[in-house]
Parts: structure tokens; C-alpha cells; sequence
């Protein structure tokens, strides 16, 4: 099955079982595909517009290459979670950030499961 | 489609190696320039892209440097000059996946060895001259559709 669905940040949270560390304030945000890195720089060349991106790293950066490059949503795999002023910018810039139990691979899984895309390369 | 502005618009940024906190601002302050005047979606995206793999090299690998942009109607020319150690073998610089980033950078995230050819792919000139031991100067040029 190829994977051609948009989801919102609540089905996202849903299931990745997911604790929201900075909510949305438009809820209506559709996110159509993801990218999993730890690599900023793979994140720039390869993401689409509209993505979520699911990563281990919980750098500033994180939260800047999210603003250049257009990213709607951040989610940061194994329970980890940023500092504080970390979280305090995504918010200003109004990127929401989650945090999910699961590793890289199992929470990728799970949602090319439920219908989200990859990014693809051009 | 040209912008709509009756001169050219120009900025200067000082960037600071090693200063990981700030890195990225100017980059999002040319962003936010690009996005008040209207740009192109797309073009917005390319330049902020490019812009900040060369900002961010420069955080990384340089002493200091300077990032320049102007706007005219037609394009958006970014010139990043830095105080840097220069690139040795700039044709194996631009291949994907060459990088000479120690551990602790790519702890951070950067050195996949994709930032210089993110910056040629996301320009439509794109243009780098660099002396070992003095430093590296990127010019990069995105028109306007």
C-alpha cells in the first residue's frame, strides 16, 4: 500500500502515543509527508514543504532547520525532550514539538503504517 | 514574477564561529525580509535553505565572517565571506557525502557533507573561491521567476 494520507498533530500524538511539548495553535495544520533524520543537513536537501520531522536531536538547530526549511512539526523519538529556551523558541516560532516513546524506526513505521508518505528525493 | 520594489535592498550580517545559539539568525531575518516583500514560496524556501547550509558553515569551521544580502526586482544575490581554514580540494568539497567534519560536529547534526551541494542545488549561480589558511567566500544568486 503506498501511503497517500495527510494527518493532523492530534492523530500524530495518537499514534505515537506522544506527550505535546508545544501545541499547535492552528489545529488544523495537515501534514502530508515526514522525514526521519539526525542529520540537518539530509533534513535540507531532502524534505518537502508540509513535514513532520522525526528526529533524536534536540539541538537548537533542530528548531532552526525546522523554520528554514518550512517544517510544520517536530517529534523527538525515545522520550527525549529539549531545554527549556529549546522549547520556549519553537513556540515563538510556532513550531509544534512533541516527544514519543518509541525509536526512530518504530515511530517512522507507525506512521508510514497510517498513511503518511516519506519525502521524496528529487 | 519581479518584485515590487522601487530599490535595491541590502544587509549585512557579522556571524561568529562557534556561536551555535544565534546560528541561523540572519538566515531566518532574510526569510522574514523575503516573505514581507511577497516572494515566491518556492524561492523563499531555496534561498533560506541555502543560506543558512553557508551561514552554518561558517559557525562551524570559521573564526568569523560576514553574510551580505541584496534584493532587487529580480533576483536575491547572499555573499558569506568568512575567516576561515579554507578548503583545500573545493571539486571534492562539492561532492554529496565528502565531508572533513570532526565527531562533535556531527554530534550537532551538520557535517553529512551535503551543505555545499544543498547551496549549488538551491542557487541558480552559485559561486565559491577559497584560500587555504585565509578563508572562503560563497556567492549565491536565486532569480525571481
Amino acid at each position: 500500500m503506498k501511503p497517500e494520507k495527510t494527518v493532523t498533530l492530534k492523530e500524530i500524538a495518537e499514534i505515537l502515543e506522544a506527550d505535546i511539548l508545544v501545541d499547535a495553535d492552528n489545529q488544523d495544520i495537515e501534514i502530508q509527508n515526514a522525514c526521519s533524520a539526525d542529520m540537518m543537513s539530509a533534513v535540507l536537501y531532502y524534505h518537502a514543504p508540509n513535514s513532520v520531522l522525526i528526529t533524536g536531536l534536540t539541538q537548537p538547530q533542530v528548531i532552526r532547520t525546522a523554520e528554514i526549511a518550512g517544517i510544520k512539526m517536530i517529534v523527538f523519538v525515545f522520550n527525549k525532550k529539549p531545554e527549556q529556551v529549546i522549547i520556549d523558541m519553537a513556540r515563538q516560532k510556532k513550531i509544534p514539538l512533541l516527544s514519543t516513546p518509541f525509536c526512530m524506526y518504530s515511530a517512522s513505521g507507525k506512521l508510514y503504517q497510517a498513511g503518511l508518505p516519506g519525502c521524496s528525493v528529487k | 514574477m519581479a518584485l515590487n520594489i522601487d530599490e535595491t535592498i541590502e544587509q549585512k550580517f557579522q556571524l561568529i564561529g562557534g556561536n551555535f545559539n544565534n546560528a541561523g539568525e540572519s538566515s531566518s531575518q532574510l526569510k522574514l525580509k523575503l516573505t514581507e516583500l511577497g516572494a515566491d514560496e518556492d524561492i523563499i524556501r531555496r534561498t533560506a535553505v541555502a543560506t543558512f547550509e553557508a551561514e552554518m558553515n561558517v559557525i562551524i569551521y570559521a573564526a568569523a565572517g560576514w553574510l551580505h544580502y541584496s534584493i532587487t526586482p529580480q533576483y536575491v544575490r547572499v555573499r558569506i565571506e568568512d575567516m576561515g581554514p579554507g578548503i583545500e580540494d573545493i571539486e571534492l568539497a562539492m561532492k554529496e557525502g565528502y565531508s572533513t567534519a570532526p565527531d562533535w560536529v556531527r554530534e550537532m547534526g551538520w557535517g553529512a557533507g551535503m551543505g555545499l551541494p544543498n547551496m549549488k542545488k538551491n542557487s541558480d549561480e552559485f559561486k565559491i573561491e577559497s584560500v587555504v589558511g585565509e578563508g572562503t567566500t560563497v556567492e549565491m544568486l536565486i532569480n525571481f521567476p
